[in-house]
């Protein structure tokens, strides 16, 4: 091999950062930007956690607490659960994982990351100035008409970040259909791809509905067309239904990625391919799609028809369907394999059960009559915190260390980087599982002062926060670390499969000398004899 | 703290739907603990077993996948089905009142529950109710959307502007029990909270006969009937031809466009708010719109005193009721 210079090595300018076209570079550019939304969210977690130790309310008021979770939500699922895998690991690994030079439209990868810089700045902007305090919602006529906050301006920041969403949607459907490596069928490829492109397909049809909805929600506030609240002739459940149409699909944006990561973790540390890989490939696309079809479950005492509610309650049901094969598929692949409990693999299960518990409450939750006591409460919180930080954030940290030698050449501190997972998966645990009781006790969210019966599972919940939160600190000094001082991992540390791995790390700028030819499946490994 | 700890991991089952409710819930959650621990134990089971470099055999599997999965996606798609007929059983049961329950308006505003009992009387921040009998709530919002939960009922209900929403339930214990807003709301959202006092019977009759210093529902109703201008036209004799309304509630009257329209609550409204909308037949169309002239809390006295106008001993259903 030709000693090249390796993608970060090829030029240090301020310049070649900020305007590069290589995938692998944005891919970073994302990476950063989205830590430290991160951090910014969780600050805002750590707050109203503590502020919860006590339940009078005293150490902050109502409106600073409304501020708050605001603040959370927003941060947390539009500028880092949605980007955080499509736009970091999608970027640097779907081009290497086809045996694609760069993803299909380069210039437009890049616009996309300024685009979502630029709503990410409106958003920070609306927070400095004031905040906004109508959750991440927006529920009508609460924010078009009775907020007295920066409404406008956090909802131009989404609405602009949608566009990032749109193109990135775009850019991946494009490069999976056309710049796969020769050979590469479509049932070659890895699971990680398919959950790509299912994922793609919801962030250029969903996001547009979400626009739409922001911009209706726009127009009644600035300039009182009556669209949504009834006292202008609006409706404000039509606002919720076009607020869930797309934030349902969201949900699976959130999760679907983080299922394909977890599948490629799976496969290289127990070295067997996927049990059952066509149906998990068919199981991405069935959740996809039926995800469309249940965002009424958010409505059940919304007062929507009844029967509406019927229907969406069974089609919730039948959308659990595909992820519990996938759970079951997982453990299959476990099954006569050959298993090392390296970090990523500790992600890799650490997902399974969060997301198996996150799972099966969503059934409870679809199940009308528990909904109807439990909507609105803890429990709804703790729900969806089981999937999308024990699900898609654990599978997220776990593709970031399992890729870690290829984005960065470099290994990290094997056993550090274990004891961070263990501790992020207890911290979770008893962070969120006393939120179900509370929620079951009936304890409402958005409460920032509570009945004092609720006390104790509010301290144990602040308790494991702080668990959490050291668990998160750990990654950021060890990966750190391991960027500019970290020994060297070589171009296939697990010895894994994948076209990924078949280049040197960190990758030259172009991937690959030679374009691979593709000849087996995507999970062919040979179970290893000591 | 003063409770002990596991003291306060419980709720009271206080309506008849809530012992159902918790069921349905413990039925779920039974598998759902079943099914997590049969994995974690298989997963820890293959993890020991299957670990690098032991020396347990790995023959190919003899079974082939599609039969394996076939069996999981049948076996989770009829327990789910099941659970879903299950839960769907006792919503339906929770959306549908039973004919002639007692009625209560309560209307949320930022940051309170206005709660009207049948004869007029109005309580804030609490509602009474009278236990083993079933009640049905009216609830309507003044600004946002709010929502009226009862923990200890198991029941919920968005109050959504612009529009009348029910919700019943059938009290099955005495006590005092938390009432919460759980629909976000504004600034107050935390502390738009009351209690449910539930009594017996013959308690709460004789606490609905003390009234309050408002007056009772028709009196006042009768005045609004004047203030609005209502008599002018539905009086008689009167020189607009209008429907008389004495003795029209529960009625079944023709509507313009065909069909025929029941005379309750919900018919009442929309004829004040949107006339053109449920227009009874054989009368011109020339009442206005009374949409944001008349707030909500005379909106509810207006139909109450229609309600009983001309009703007689009809009325006579609702403990403590003085017409």
């Amino acid at each position: 091999m030709s000693e090249k210079a390796d993608y970060l090595a090829v030029d240090y300018s301020m310049r070649s950062w900020f305007c590069t076209l290589d995938h692998k570079r944005i891919g970073l550019l994302y990476l950063s930007s989205i830590t430290v939304f991160f951090a910014i969210g969780a600050a805002a977690a750590a707050a109203m956690r503590i502020a919860l130790l006590s339940p009078s309310g005293d150490l902050i008021v109502s409106d600073v607490y409304n501020r708050l979770f605001t603040l959370h939500g927003v941060i947390m699922i539009w500028f880092f659960l949605i980007p955080a895998v499509p736009n970091v690991l999608g970027n640097f690994i779907l081009p290497l994982m086809i045996g694609a030079r760069d993803v299909a439209f380069p210039r437009l990868n890049l616009a996309s990351w300024y685009i979502f810089m630029t709503g990410a700045s409106l958003v920070l902007y609306a927070i400095a100035a004031g905040g906004v305090d109508t959750g991440w919602t927006f529920y009508t006529p609460y924010s078009s008409t009775y907020s007295n906050s920066h409404v406008m301006v956090m909802a131009a920041g989404v609405f602009i970040a949608g566009f990032s969403s749109i193109f990135t949607g775009l850019n991946f459907i494009v490069t999976i259909h056309r710049m796969r490596a020769p050979g590469l069928t479509w049932f070659r490829l890895p699971l990680f791809v398919w959950s790509l492109y299912s994922t793609s397909i919801i962030l250029v049809l969903a996001t547009p509905v979400l626009a739409l909805t922001l911009l209706l929600m726009a127009l009644e506030r600035g300039f009182g067309v009556g669209i949504f609240d009834p006292k202008i002739g609006g409706d404000p459940l039509l606002f919720q239904h076009l607020f869930w149409f797309y934030s349902h699909p969201a949900v699976y944006i959130m999760i679907l990625p983080g299922m394909g990561v977890v599948s490629e973790t799976l496969a290289c540390f127990s070295r067997k391919a996927i049990y059952g890989y066509k149906v998990m490939a068919f199981a991405i696309l069935m959740i996809a799609t039926l995800g469309f079809l249940v965002w009424g479950h958010h409505m059940f005492v919304s007062s929507q028809s009844v029967y509406a509610g019927v229907v969406f309650s069974l089609l919730s049901f039948l959308v659990s369907v595909p992820s519990a094969i996938k759970v079951f598929n997982w453990t299959a692949t476990l099954h006569r394999g050959s298993i090392r409990l390296d970090a990523p693999m500790l992600y890799a299960l650490g997902f399974m059960g969060l997301f198996t518990v996150g799972g099966l409450t969503g059934l409870l939750l679809a199940m009308m009559a528990v909904d109807v006591h439990v909507h609105g409460t803890y429990f709804v919180v703790a729900h969806f915190h089981y999937v999308m930080v024990g699900g898609m954030v654990m599978a997220y940290m776990g593709g970031i260390h399992y890729w870690w030698p290829k984005i960065s050449g470099r290994m990290y501190h094997e056993w550090t980087a274990r004891i961070a997972a263990l501790l992020i998966f207890l911290g979770f645990n008893l962070t969120f599982f006393p939120q179900f009781v509370l929620g079951y006790l009936g304890m409402p969210r958005r409460y920032y002062t509570y009945p004092a019966e609720f006390h104790s599972l509010n301290v144990m919940s602040t308790a494991g926060a702080s668990i959490l939160g050291l668990g998160y600190l750990l990654p950021l000094f060890y990966l750190t670390w391991s960027f500019f001082r970290g020994p060297m991992a070589g171009p296939n540390p697990w010895n894994a499969t994948g076209l990924e791995w078949r280049t040197s790390s960190p990758p030259p700028t172009e991937n690959f000398a030679a374009t691979p030819v593709v000849t087996t499946g995507p999970y062919a490994y040979e179970p290893e004899e000591k | 703290m003063t409770t002990p700890f596991f003291s306060t991991l419980w709720l009271e089952e206080a309506s008849t739907v809530a012992k159902r409710t918790d069921f349905a819930a413990a039925g779920l959650l039974a598998v759902s603990v079943l099914l997590v621990a049969v994995l974690a134990a298989v997963n820890l089971y293959f993890i020991i077993r299957y670990r690098r470099g032991s020396p347990a055999p790995r023959p190919p599997a003899r079974i082939p996948s599609w039969k394996i999965e076939t069996f999981w996606i049948a076996a989770t798609t009829v327990c789910f089905l099941g659970f879903f007929a299950w839960g769907t059983r006792i919503y339906l049961d929770i959306e549908r009142p039973p004919a002639g329950a007692d009625e209560i308006s309560v209307i949320g505003r930022q940051w309170m529950w206005d709660v009207r009992q049948p004869n007029g009387r109005r309580e804030f921040n609490e509602l009474h109710v009278p236990t083993h009998t079933p009640i049905r709530l009216l609830l309507t919002s003044e600004d946002v959307i709010h929502s009226f939960y009862v923990p200890a009922f198991r029941l919920k209900q968005d109050v959504v502007p612009g529009k009348q929403v029910s919700l019943w339930f059938n009290a099955s214990k005495e006590g005092t029990f938390s009432l919460f807003c759980s629909e976000f709301c504004g600034s107050k959202h935390a502390n738009m909270t009351g209690v449910i006092v539930a009594e017996s019977p013959g308690r709460y009759a004789d606490w609905l006969a003390q009234g309050d210093a408002m007056g009772d529902s028709f009196a006042r109703g009768e005045t609004l009937f004047l203030r609005y201008g209502c008599s002018g036209c539905h009086t008689q004799p009167s020189s607009v031809h209008a429907p008389s309304l004495e003795g029209i509630y529960g009625r079944r009257v023709p509507v313009t466009g065909g069909g025929f329209a029941l005379v309750d609550d919900f018919y009442l409204r929309d004829c004040i708010l949107l006339p053109g909308k449920v227009a009874p037949a054989g009368y011109p169309l020339i009442m206005p719109s009374f949409q944001g002239v008349v707030p909500e809390g005379d909106l509810v006295e207006l139909i109450a005193y229609i309600k009983r106008l001309g009703a007689g001993d009809r009325g006579g259903s609702t403990p403590g009721m003085t017409p």
